[in-house]
């Protein structure tokens, strides 16, 4: 069992947080239960738990967006009343959201100044903000031309300016929410270094996280949230990612699904020279080739917006291309009349969409409903000839749920009740049950609680195992590592390379994703 | 979860909106120095206190029934269709064509094709803005409603310099033959033994309205052409992805939209007037919007609005009759009905659903 760190531990000063009894609910939902925990001065301290485990809610209490009902807040010691976002700031909290706040069309001096002009003239607080910029780029290695707009930056680069607005604030503790997710392995990997150098310094930063490798490559202490209750709180050293999962979930969870070697069969799906230009005119594949095989998977790394949608979108009908595309040796139609999702289910083609909810399902609908998606043409599930043989869809609903382990297990429920991995587990069923030649995956666990994780990646093997192909694509590294049998890195819609997963690296794979070709194999 | 249960989102949501359209048009009576009270009695009595008053709120809720189901299907596929009166013209023209082009031996063969002129000119009068919406992306709600102008022009110049009979004064057509004569619910009641609705215009369409509710229901929960609708409505790119073309769900929604609003004129033009009059529509159209927002789109729903507006109408024209409340205060009321139902449907639905989950909250807590 977990190694509790109780308060026994003594604390030389104040810590930097504490939170004493915190309960928060939305109307039946209790978001937070009796939430204690301390957060001491210069450390890092991680915050992982599943979606919905109720980590954003807590840290929106403590940055000033929801009251809790009950409980209360220490910084420094001292008992603190945050009833909104000034007050956070002006308690020395900075936060950097998930999704940037950052005005597109300003430069990155006018972004770290918004808000907190010190004047109505702009010209003395953008000369001390350059100034003060400067000073903080030199100590922290968080340097950003300040003239920059922001829509000119790099994600990571936009995510520095979000932690120099915190810091210009005077901001002594830093949460960041999940803050690797639209990172490259590289600019993680300076995002940490930053982290380091402001801890050095003395900052105390929360860090919320899924990803159980950040938190034990930085953090000193970590806590474990489960169904808005903190169940842990270890000492990073002294635990280790299993026993995390564990404390999560709350049963033994595989990391890594076992999967045994691939048998790589003759050529399903051979791309040649594949190009797809979106709306705008701008061409977002650039002329891919690619060959997947039956008993394979092939797997596509890349930071997200190089190219990977559009080609999940065109090899499922949702987009038109040129080039060309064979399945099973005989060509696909990409721009006429065959080149629609239902063509695509003709021919043995299954998608798992990236986005499940505004692409693979539909909200409003019923369990049931999803269910017939794509398939609704389905002769069994039509009866004499007019109607839809509703009957026939529930019954399908509740059998594929058994099998998929849906919770709760109503065909009856409207999709948007389930939880993201129930969801995608319901879009899985109904996708791998038609035992497709090829299946398409596009972000199998975005959103995903770790338990969920591990099914649907045993399901996907299971697939592979069946002899049939299989095109990943995601942009968790450590996804396509272990799933993939092949890797095919992509950046700006062109394949960098391809890779076998034994014999490459995060670092290798990082610089691929990076654009950087001819990276030492 | 769902914040409301379902009774409260479908009875007790339309309900208190209509009541509080009442009690503000009671302040507006007041104002003019009326009885409330008294005006509420003379329209109750007036729309549903007689044989007679049913009959007219019958045959009124006949018209808003066909163009409530019509903006109904409409929303489901997301399309706002406000050419309604438009196309209930059209239809009235096909009416008009199929019941003046033969001397029909009996009114069930005049009413079958009366029926398909009807559907197919209102479909057709739909057919080039929703190809416009599909093809062009050019917005329904404007080009619909210049259609309706087109349309009430079309009809005038075709009344008057067309299908006038010789030396009539009247923009009218020719009175149907008797073989087009549809039989009134006095008729058929009287043919039982047992004479209702004695004098009222309410006619035989009241069960093809009601026939119409039952199938626009299976469309769109029992069909697959239905279940597309209901999917593209929802979610284009989700539809998209599913291999369901937005063009084509476009154009089946919108025809069958048109088709529904023409078959009102079977109801006015021939089982009312009896031949094809200038405005014969009388803002039928319209109505249907409010009917279909307040009955949330569904056939059942739809029906009780069109219930109630057909008493709205009648009880209306009471009040006009009897006091000197003037008629328009009824559009005004009809109004303020459509403003609470459609524009304020959160007004009342928000502060319902902080109820609903107070009231939930001590069980859910119990429940730990």
């Amino acid at each position: 069992m977990a190694q509790r760190l109780q308060t026994e531990r003594q604390a030389t000063a104040a810590p930097a947080i504490e939170l004493r009894g915190i309960s928060k609910a939305f109307g039946p939902v209790q978001a937070n239960r009796d939430i204690s925990i301390r957060v001491e001065k210069g450390t890092i301290h991680g915050i992982i738990g599943e979606n919905g485990a109720g980590k954003s809610t807590l840290m929106s209490i403590l940055y000033g967006f929801y009251k809790a009902d009950r409980g209360e807040i220490l910084i420094d010691g001292r008992a603190t009343q945050i009833p909104d976002s000034q007050a956070a700031i002006r308690a020395g909290i900075g936060m950097v959201f998930q999704h940037f706040k950052l005005v597109q069309n300003f430069t990155v001096l006018e972004n770290v100044i918004l808000g907190a002009e010190d004047g109505a003239l702009l010209t003395p607080s953008l000369a001390k903000a350059r100034k003060v910029l400067g000073e903080l780029a030199e100590e922290y290695e968080l340097d950003v031309d300040p003239d920059a707009m922001i829509e000119e930056l790099s994600v990571g680069h936009q995510q520095r300016v979000e932690i120099l607005k915190a810091l210009y604030r005077h901001a002594d503790i830093l949460i960041l929410d999940e803050p690797t997710g639209v990172l490259t392995p590289a600019e993680a990997d300076h995002l940490f270094r930053i982290l380091k150098n402001l801890k050095e310094q003395g900052k105390t930063i929360i860090l919320i996280t899924h990803k159980l490798r950040e938190i034990m490559e930085i953090t000193d202490t970590v806590s474990v949230m489960r169904r808005g209750e903190m169940t842990a709180t270890v000492m990073t050293a002294d635990t280790n990612p299993e026993q995390l999962a564990e404390l999560m979930v709350g049963r033994k969870v595989l990391l890594n699904v076992p999967k045994g070697p691939a048998h790589p069969g003759q050529t399903v799906l051979e791309i040649d020279n594949l190009r797809v230009t979106d709306e705008d005119g701008v061409e977002r594949l650039k002329g891919i080739s690619l060959k997947i095989h039956a008993g394979e998977i092939l797997g596509i790394a890349g930071v997200a917006g190089n190219g990977q949608s559009e080609l999940l979108a065109v090899l499922g009908g949702i987009a038109r291309g040129t080039g060309s595309v064979r399945l099973n040796g005989k060509e696909l139609d990409l721009t006429g009349n065959h080149s629609d999702g239902q063509s695509r289910r003709a021919n043995s083609i299954a998608h798992v969409p990236e986005d499940r909810q505004h692409l693979g399902m539909i909200m409003d609908f019923t369990a049931w409903e999803n269910v017939a998606f794509g398939y609704h043409h389905d002769p069994a599930y039509q009866k004499n000839g007019l109607l839809m043989d509703n009957d026939a869809i529930l019954a399908d609903t509740a059998g594929k749920m058994e099998r998929f382990d849906v919770r709760p297990p109503i065909p009856t429920l409207a999709a948007k009740s389930f939880s993201g991995g129930n969801q995608q587990k319901i879009i899985l069923a109904r996708e791998i049950e038609r035992n497709p030649d090829l299946l398409l995956v596009g972000q199998p666990t975005r959103g995903v609680d770790i338990g969920a994780i591990e099914f649907i990646h045993k399901r996907i093997v299971e697939l592979r195992d069946a002899g049939k192909a299989v095109l990943l694509v995601s942009v968790e590294l450590d996804e396509i590592m272990s799933l993939s049998d092949r890797i095919a890195v992509m950046f700006d819609g062109r394949i960098m390379g391809e890779r076998l997963p034994e014999k490459t690296d995060e670092r290798e794979l990082g610089l691929l994703m990076a654009g950087v070709s001819g990276a030492a194999a | 979860m769902k914040r409301l249960p379902d009774w409260a989102d479908v009875v007790l949501v339309p309900l208190i909106s209509v009541v509080l359209a009442f009690v503000i048009s009671a302040l507006v009576i007041l104002a003019i120095g009326e009885n409330p009270v008294e005006a509420l009695q003379i329209m109750l009595t007036g729309a549903l206190g007689s044989a007679y008053g049913w009959g007219y709120t019958l045959y009124y809720a006949t018209n808003f029934m066909f163009t409530g189901l019509a903006v109904a299907v409409a929303f489901h596929a997301s399309q706002f269709n406000i050419g309604g009166e438009g196309q209930a013209t059209l239809g009235g023209l096909g009416v008009a064509v199929v019941c003046l082009a033969f001397d029909w031996p009996h009114w069930t063969l005049a009413l079958a094709a009366a029926t398909v002129g009807a559907a197919v000119f209102g479909a057709a009068w739909a057919a080039v803005p929703a190809w416009l919406q599909a093809k062009r992306g050019s917005h329904i709600v404007i080009t619909t409603i210049m259609f309706n102008f087109i349309g009430a022009s079309l009809l005038n110049y075709l009344l008057v310099n067309v299908m006038r009979p010789v030396g009539s004064m009247d923009p009218a057509t020719a009175r149907f033959p008797a073989g087009a004569k549809l039989p009134t619910l006095f008729d058929m009641t009287s043919a039982l033994g047992m004479p209702l609705f004695k004098s009222t215009p309410v006619n035989v369409t009241l069960f093809i309205a009601l026939a119409a509710c039952v199938a626009v229901w299976l469309l769109i929960w029992r069909t697959r052409l239905g279940y597309m609708i209901r999917a593209f409505g929802r979610s284009e790119p989700a539809a998209v992805y599913a291999g369901i073309s937005p063009v084509k769900i476009t154009m089946y929604a919108l025809l069958i939209s048109g088709a529904l609003a023409g078959m009102m004129a079977i109801n006015a033009t021939m089982g009312e007037q009896k031949r094809l009059i200038l405005n014969a529509v009388e803002g039928a159209g319209f109505i249907g919007i409010a009917v279909a927002l307040m009955g949330r789109s569904h056939p059942f729903g739809v029906f009780l609005a069109a219930l109630l507006f057909g008493f709205l109408f009648q009880g209306g024209a009471e009040l006009a009759l009897w006091t000197t409340i003037p008629r328009e205060l009824i559009t005004v009321i009809q109004a303020l009905v459509i403003l609470f139902t459609g524009a304020l449907d959160n007004m009342v639905r928000m502060p319902l659903e902080r109820l609903f989950l107070a009231l939930r909250r001590p069980d859910g807590e119990a429940r730990r």
